[in-house]
C-alpha cells in the first residue's frame, strides 16, 4: 500500500534518497530522446557545412603569406597587445577591378541564358513526357535520368569531339553543304552555353515533369469545353499553374551554373569569364587563398536572393506533400 | 480526355533525346575507331580498350573511387536517412529552418565553393588540432557525404511525408518505443527510397571532380581527377573506351533497377487485389 502510493505521489514529496534526486535533476537536464535524434545531425552539418563558411569569410580578410597554410592569422598577441589585422584589400579589389565585375556580370549573363535555354527545351520536352501514356511515361523519364547518371565529365568531354573546328558537328554541316567555313564552337562563349543547357537539361525537366504530371486535366478539359483555343489554354491555365515547377526548374539549373568550373574550362575559351573558373586560378595557380575566399564571399553573396527563394519553395512543396 | 497534339509531340521529343544522346552514341562509336584521331573514322578496333587495361595510373584511380564511392554512399544513406526522417516527421523545432537550409542547400550550391571552405575547415583542424594529417582518402570522403547526404535527405523527407502517419501511431499506441518503431515500421517501408539514394550517392561520389580537386593530397587521386587531367590537353580516344565501359555499367544498372521495381509493384498491387477480393 504504501509502495504505490509513493509510486504516484508527486515528485516533490517524495523521500529525497541520494540516487533519487540525482535522477531527478538528471531528467530535468538531460535532453529528451527527441532532442537527441536531432542533435547529431545537426552537429554534423553544423561542422561540415556552416562553420566551414565561417573560416572562408575568416580566410578573406587575411593576407597572403609564404607558410602552411598560406595566409596570416587576424589575431595576434605581442607584448600583452592583441593585434587584429583586419585586410580589406580584397573586397576593395574586387569592387573596384574592372575584370572582376566583368567576371560577375558575365557569369551571371551565361547562367541566365543556359536557364532560359534549358527551359526553351525543357518545358515542352516535360509537358509531352508528363501527357503520355502511364508506360511511356515512366520509359521517357528513364531516358531523361539515364544521362544524369552516367560521368558529367565524360558527357562534358563528348561535346569537345563534337564542337571542335574538325569535329563531328562541322564535319555533318559542311557536308550537307549548309556552310562552307568551319563554325567556330569550341573554346568560345557557345561551347559553354551548349555545355551548360546539356548538363542542367535533367535537372529542368525534372521539376517541371512532377508539376505538369500532377496537374488537373479536368480543368483543361471544362477550358476546352468553353470554347478556348489550345494556345489558350496553354498560356491562360498550364503555364500559371506550373509555375512553381518552373522556378524550382531554374533554380536548380542557375544557381549551380553561376560557379560552374568544368564547363567554361573544357569547352569555353581563354577569354570566357565564369566566377567559378576565377577561384580555382586564384586558389590553385596564384596559390592567394585569402583572395580566391573573397571571391568565394562574393559568389556566395551574389546566390544568397536565389538561394534563399530555393529553401522557400523546397519547404513550401514538402508542406504541400502532407 | 485531353490529347496532345501527336505530330508535335513526337518532334519536340525527339529533337530532346536526340540532343540528349548524340554526344554519348557519339563517344561509344568513336571508342571503336582505330585511329588516334577521334573525329576521324579510320575502322573498326579493340586498341583503346586493350590500351585501357595496361594503363595502371587510370586503374589504381578508378580503386581509388571505387572505395570512396562505397564509403561515400554508405555513410550519406546512414546521416542522409536521418536528417530525412527529422525534417519530416519532427515538426517545426527550435533552428528548423537553419537545420533545412543546410541540407538543401548543397543540391544546389556551386561545388566550388563547398570544397574551397571544407578544404580550409580541414587545414584550420589540422593547424589548431593536428587532425587531420593531410589529405586524402578521409577528407574527400567527408566532401562526398556532404554533398550526397543532401539527396539522400530529399529523396527520404518526400518518402517518409507521402507514408500514412496512422501505421506509425498504430505501433507507437501499442506501446512500441519512438526508435523501434523507427526500425521495425519505417525503416522498411521506406527501403526503396533509401536504394535510389544509396545508388546516387554512389554515383555521385564516383563521378565527383570539384570537391575531389579540392581535398586530395598527393597520392590520391581519384579517376575524375586523372580523366581530367587528360582530357583538358584534348580529345583521347582511351577515354572515349573508359566512357563506353562506364555507360554500360550505368545502363545495365538502371534498366535492371527498374525492372525491378516494376514487377515488385505489379506483384504488390496482385497482392492488394488477392486481399481485397477475399
Amino acid at each position: 500500500m504504501n509502495t504505490t502510493l509513493k509510486r504516484y505521489a508527486p515528485l516533490e514529496s517524495r523521500p529525497r534518497s541520494g540516487t533519487g534526486r540525482l535522477k531527478a535533476i538528471l531528467l530535468r537536464w538531460l535532453p529528451s530522446g527527441r532532442t537527441l535524434a536531432i542533435v547529431p545531425p545537426f552537429a554534423w552539418l553544423m561542422l561540415f557545412f556552416a562553420l566551414p563558411f565561417v573560416l572562408v569569410l575568416k580566410i578573406s580578410f587575411a593576407d597572403q603569406q609564404l607558410s602552411v597554410p598560406p595566409y596570416t592569422a587576424l589575431l595576434s598577441f605581442e607584448q600583452g597587445v592583441v593585434h587584429i589585422a583586419l585586410q580589406f584589400g580584397h573586397y576593395l579589389f574586387l569592387l573596384q577591378d574592372d575584370l572582376y565585375v566583368a567576371t560577375y556580370l558575365s557569369s551571371l549573363k551565361m547562367a541566365g541564358v543556359s536557364t532560359f535555354f534549358c527551359l526553351l527545351i525543357g518545358y515542352p520536352m516535360a509537358y509531352y513526357i508528363a501527357r503520355a501514356s502511364a508506360s511511356t511515361r515512366n520509359l521517357l523519364m528513364m531516358a531523361v535520368m539515364l544521362p544524369f547518371w552516367t560521368s558529367f565529365l565524360i558527357r562534358v568531354y563528348a561535346w569537345i569531339g563534337i564542337l571542335k573546328d574538325d569535329g563531328l558537328l562541322n564535319h555533318f554541316l559542311i557536308g550537307i553543304g549548309l556552310i562552307h567555313t568551319p563554325l567556330r564552337l569550341y573554346h568560345t562563349d557557345w561551347g559553354v552555353y551548349i555545355g551548360m543547357v546539356y548538363s542542367y537539361l535533367p535537372f529542368m525537366i525534372m521539376p517541371l515533369y512532377a508539376n505538369l504530371v500532377k496537374m488537373d486535366l479536368a480543368l483543361l478539359e471544362a477550358a476546352y469545353d468553353l470554347g478556348a483555343k489550345p494556345w489558350t489554354v496553354f498560356t491562360r491555365i498550364t503555364l500559371p499553374l506550373s509555375k512553381n515547377g518552373i522556378i524550382a526548374g531554374s533554380l536548380l539549373v542557375f544557381i549551380p551554373a553561376v560557379g560552374e568550373y568544368v564547363i567554361p574550362e573544357l569547352l569555353g575559351g581563354a577569354d570566357t569569364l565564369m566566377i567559378g573558373r576565377v577561384m580555382w586560378d586564384e586558389f590553385f595557380n596564384d596559390m592567394d587563398w585569402p583572395m580566391a575566399s573573397a571571391v568565394t564571399v562574393a559568389m556566395v553573396v551574389l546566390l544568397l536572393i536565389p538561394m534563399a527563394l530555393f529553401q522557400y519553395y523546397q519547404v513550401k512543396e514538402l508542406e504541400g506533400v502532407k | 480526355m485531353i490529347k496532345a497534339s501527336k505530330p508535335l509531340g513526337f518532334s519536340v521529343l525527339g529533337i530532346g533525346f536526340l540532343f540528349l544522346y548524340i554526344p554519348i552514341l557519339s563517344l561509344i562509336i568513336f571508342s571503336f575507331n582505330s585511329s588516334k584521331l577521334v573525329t576521324v573514322w579510320a575502322g573498326l578496333s579493340m586498341r583503346w580498350y586493350s590500351a585501357l587495361l595496361d594503363d595502371t595510373e587510370l586503374l589504381q584511380a578508378a580503386w581509388l573511387s571505387l572505395k570512396i564511392a562505397l564509403m561515400t554512399a554508405f555513410a550519406s544513406v546512414f546521416i542522409g536517412t536521418w536528417a530525412g526522417f527529422i525534417l519530416a516527421r519532427f515538426g517545426r523545432f527550435r533552428g528548423f529552418t537553419l537545420f533545412s537550409g543546410m541540407v538543401n542547400a548543397p543540391l544546389v550550391i556551386p561545388e566550388v565553393i563547398q570544397g574551397i571552405s571544407l578544404l580550409l575547415l580541414f587545414v584550420a583542424l589540422e593547424q589548431y588540432f593536428g587532425w587531420p594529417h593531410g589529405r586524402g582518402m578521409f577528407t574527400m570522403w567527408v566532401g562526398h557525404v556532404m554533398l550526397c547526404l543532401s539527396y539522400v535527405a530529399i529523396i527520404v523527407q518526400s518518402r517518409v511525408k507521402e507514408m500514412d502517419k496512422s501505421i506509425e501511431d498504430a505501433a507507437l499506441d501499442l506501446g512500441a518505443t519512438p526508435l523501434k518503431v523507427f526500425f521495425v515500421i519505417t525503416l522498411p517501408l521506406i527501403s526503396q527510397a533509401i536504394m535510389s539514394g544509396w545508388l546516387l550517392s554512389f554515383t555521385l561520389s564516383i563521378d565527383d571532380l570539384v570537391l575531389s580537386a579540392f581535398l586530395s593530397g598527393p597520392g590520391t587521386t581519384t579517376l575524375p581527377l586523372v580523366v581530367f587531367s587528360r582530357v583538358r590537353l584534348g580529345l583521347n580516344p582511351e577515354m572515349n573506351a573508359l566512357a563506353t565501359i562506364f555507360i554500360a555499367i550505368v545502363t545495365v544498372g538502371v534498366i535492371a533497377i527498374n525492372q525491378h521495381m516494376v514487377k515488385k509493384e505489379r506483384r504488390r498491387t496482385r497482392d492488394m487485389q488477392l486481399a481485397f477480393h477475399q
